[in-house]
């Protein structure tokens, strides 16, 4: 008998760890013989913590939102071999599993990301030994350009076309790097697979490196994720006492040495040449290509950087061949992508699946649509060098192309749903608030210009728009884009000019009409209370800090404008309602 | 470093195993700034100095790769880090009154430090949890779908604990 507890990081923030305590305790306090694992996140974040019983029979079965004093009754329904409906993972959730097709994911939940015999139960490394017995590196290029595998991190740029170029260029040593940076203020995709299933990376990186040459391979992980970090370091130790790893691997000549270097906090080192100078011990300032780290990377040598999810595929391609991958997806853009889908949506989680699936798909099919079913309003994509999908153009498919004619880009996978309370001024400014503070400072125009588009549109929020600040928005923003050397630069304008393009009128109300549709930006609101509903309660008047409520027992209340610092706390703490916004 | 007791005559011996680790590695100079970190909590002035002396690297750029990155912090923090996350979901779900509560329950502003040495508050990037938004991190754990009520009613348990300890040390 088997419990299996899923733990990344989002379980465990939902509770996970102290459900593992209790079911260690439980176990032992009653001298069981149940064999207790943990396993990665699934990517049903809404049902967190997950736990999964597998009987001897090899029948399985999943709880959700297991708590602490679940875990005596699931242990003894295991035993008894009946099943606890109510806490039952619902007929609805699995139908949304099945909608999802698993290739980056297919062992994130389904496998103990500390256990290397589980990941080559699953055919794990075989990937890697077909390659060094049977194909040359040519030929593995070959099978990963026939499956028209493009880049996860952002760009899509073709993976084969990289790695020829790293492959034909000539050295002693040669890179391969992991890029684990994911710096998208919205999106863990990639922390989930180094959680889940840290070996398919290592193994994809061990075939990248065959196929170019390099005998040494670094990952690039952030410090906010202890434990991806810890979790890789224990993949890597394995697989090199398992001889997958280290001088001449399985027998063959391939020698790859593999080592984890931990970031510092900087989303500019995301881009190739900013993360090269940090590996160097530098700061991570970004620098012109020409020449491309291909033919000059880490210490001047080839190096090749790919993003997570993209090794995550090459064992599978190498399984299962090029073509099988490419018989999924669109014309252009091949196989699946994982998204991380959060906001204001009911079922937000990880979610993997086939290119050329619709938007509305994705969010009212899988996502179960918004939160407290109100309006939807945009989707948001690419994070801060990314832009915002409005209701209109829901149809879209997923795919390189149609994305980036919205405005918008793939990105590395974040996509964040807003609903009729999200201002998308604010948003903007939110954007730019990020890019503005992570600029490394090297490009005059995006060091000054996005602090001078992040003042104006502070401007517009804070109720103090002026005619004009639309246009110098626009003007700033070609600028900025044509003259940054990285693509930080060039990129961290989209926000303002998508949501300029869908929602100008939002914009215009609030410089214009002084007002917040969406009722965000407090400047723009104003504090009424309702002479129908009040019941003079007197209890906004008590939370109200600057005594702007008179309020006399039982007549209705009203507000004084003047010393109203619209912080919302009557609006809050009225029982009736009767506080209008 | 204004102690002048005897264990403190050699403020930085702790470092000089991390020298050793990362003599022939060149390029380390984040790994140390990190380790050093870790070892005080902190990166004084002082410290930079000594590394930079140390590893043979000019003080300017020890300082100028320290304070570039946001994970390393110049001034000491307090006895709990809040790490407010400020990502793209958070954001969509309210954590600006998450900040609003917490800056007055403590009357700090973001990177700031109470005058008890009990809290600092950080803003940060995601933290991967985000289908519990807004979410905030305390010495590593995680609480999450925050309201302005329910993150007072947690630092306030943490300040009630904190009185309780200190009632215990001095009996
Ligand atoms: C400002 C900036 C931030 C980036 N951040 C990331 C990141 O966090 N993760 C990532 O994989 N790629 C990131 N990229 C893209 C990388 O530069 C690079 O294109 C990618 O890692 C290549 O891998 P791929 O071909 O597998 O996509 C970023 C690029 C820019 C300009
Ligand atoms: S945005 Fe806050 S946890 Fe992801």
């Amino acid at each position: 008998m088997k419990l299996i507890i899923g733990q990344g990081s989002c379980g465990n923030a939902a509770g996970a760890n102290k459900v593992y305590e209790a079911a260690k305790q439980y176990i032992k306090q009653n001298s069981l013989d149940i064999d207790l694992t943990s396993t990665g996140c699934i990517g049903m974040c809404y049902l967190e913590p997950i736990v999964e019983t597998v009987a001897d029979n090899g029948e399985k079965h999943t709880y959700v939102k297991v708590t602490e004093a679940l875990i005596a009754d699931i242990i003894n329904s295991l035993i008894r071999n009946t099943v606890l409906e109510h806490i039952s993972m619902s007929q609805e959730d699995k139908l949304i599993l099945s909608k999802q097709t698993r290739i980056v994911l297919r062992n994130c939940g389904n496998i103990n990301p500390e256990d290397i015999e589980q990941y080559i139960a699953k055919g794990g490394y075989k990937a890697i030994e077909k390659c060094l017995r049977q194909m040359t590196p040519k030929q593995v290029i070959d099978e990963v350009k026939t499956s028209n595998l493009r880049g996860r991190g952002g760009a899509g740029f073709p993976t084969w076309f990289k790695w020829d170029a790293a492959r034909r260029s000539q050295s002693e040593s040669k890179y391969m790097v992991c890029n684990a940076d994911e710096g998208d203020p919205g999106a863990f995709m990639d922390r989930s697979v180094l959680e889940g299933d840290p070996h398919s990376i290592i193994e994809g990186m061990m075939i990248g490196a065959y196929a170019i040459g390099a005998s040494e391979g670094v990952i690039y992980v952030r410090a906010e994720y202890p434990l991806a970090i810890a979790r890789l370091k224990i993949a890597i130790e394995q697989a090199v006492q398992r001889g997958f790893l280290g001088r001449n691997i399985l027998g063959t000549s391939f020698s790859f040495d593999m080592r984890i270097k931990v970031g510092a906090g900087a989303f500019v080192c995301g881009e190739e040449t900013a993360l090269i100078a940090s590996m160097e011990g530098e700061r991570g300032m970004p620098r012109l290509k020409p020449p491309f780290p291909a033919q000059k990377g880490y210490w001047q040598q080839p190096t090749n950087i790919n993003n997570v999810e993209t090794f995550a595929n090459i064992p599978w391609i190498i399984n299962n061949g090029g073509s099988e991958y490419a018989q999924i997806g669109t014309d252009k853009s091949k196989g699946t992508k994982v998204f991380a889908l959060t906001g204001k949506i009911k079922k937000g989680g990880l979610v993997e699946v086939p290119m050329g699936i619709s938007l509305r798909d994705i969010i009212f099919d899988i996502g179960d649509g918004i939160v407290k079913d109100k309006q939807f309003k945009a989707v948001q994509m690419g994070g801060p060098s990314g832009g915002c999908i409005p209701v209109e153009l829901l149809n879209t498919i997923v795919d390189y192309e149609s994305i980036n004619k919205t405005g918008a880009i793939m990105g590395s996978g974040g996509m964040v749903v807003m609903d009729e309370t999200t201002c998308m001024v604010e948003m903007a400014r939110y954007f730019l608030d990020f890019t503005q503070k992570e600029s490394c400072g090297k490009c005059i125009h995006c060091r000054l210009g996005t602090k001078r588009m992040l003042e104006i549109l502070e401007r517009i929020c804070g109720g103090e728009g002026k005619e004009g600040d639309i246009e110098l928005l626009e003007e700033l923003a070609n600028k900025i884009k044509e003259s940054s050397l990285c693509g930080l630069g060039m990129t961290a304008p989209n926000p303002v000019l998508s949501t300029l393009r869908y929602f100008r009128k939002e914009y215009e109300q609030h410089i214009y009409d002084k007002k917040c549709t969406a009722k965000q930006c407090k400047s723009l609101l104003a504090y009424t209370i309702s002479k129908d509903s009040c019941t003079g309660c007197t209890l906004c008047s008590r939370k109200c800090p600057t005594g702007a409520i008179s309020a006399e027992r039982k007549a209705v209340h009203s507000i004084d404008k003047e010393k109203c610092i619209k912080c919302g706390k009557c609006f809050e703490a009225c029982n009736f309602n009767a506080v209008l916004v | 470093m204004n102690c002048c007791c005897e264990a403190n005559s050699k403020p930085f011996d702790k470092l000089d195993p991390v020298f050793d680790k990362y003599k022939n590695k060149p390029g380390s100079l984040i790994s140390v700034l990190q380790e050093a970190q870790e070892l005080y909590g902190y990166l004084s002035m002082e410290t930079l100095e000594y590394i930079a002396k140390n590893i043979g690297v000019e003080a300017s750029k020890v300082h100028g790769v320290a304070t570039f990155y946001t994970q390393f912090r110049l001034k000491p923090v307090g006895k709990y880090l809040i790490m407010l996350c400020k990502g793209t979901a958070c954001h969509v779900n309210g954590a600006n009154l998450i900040e609003e509560a917490i800056c007055e329950e403590l009357s700090i502003r973001e990177g700031e430090t109470t005058e008890d040495k009990l809290f600092t508050l950080n803003n940060v990037a995601c933290l991967g949890c985000c289908s519990l938004s807004p979410v905030m991190m305390i010495n590593g754990e995680t609480f999450g779908k925050l309201t302005s009520a329910k993150t007072k009613e947690i630092l306030r348990e943490l300040k009630e604990r904190q009185s309780s300890d200190q009632e215990v040390d001095t009996l």
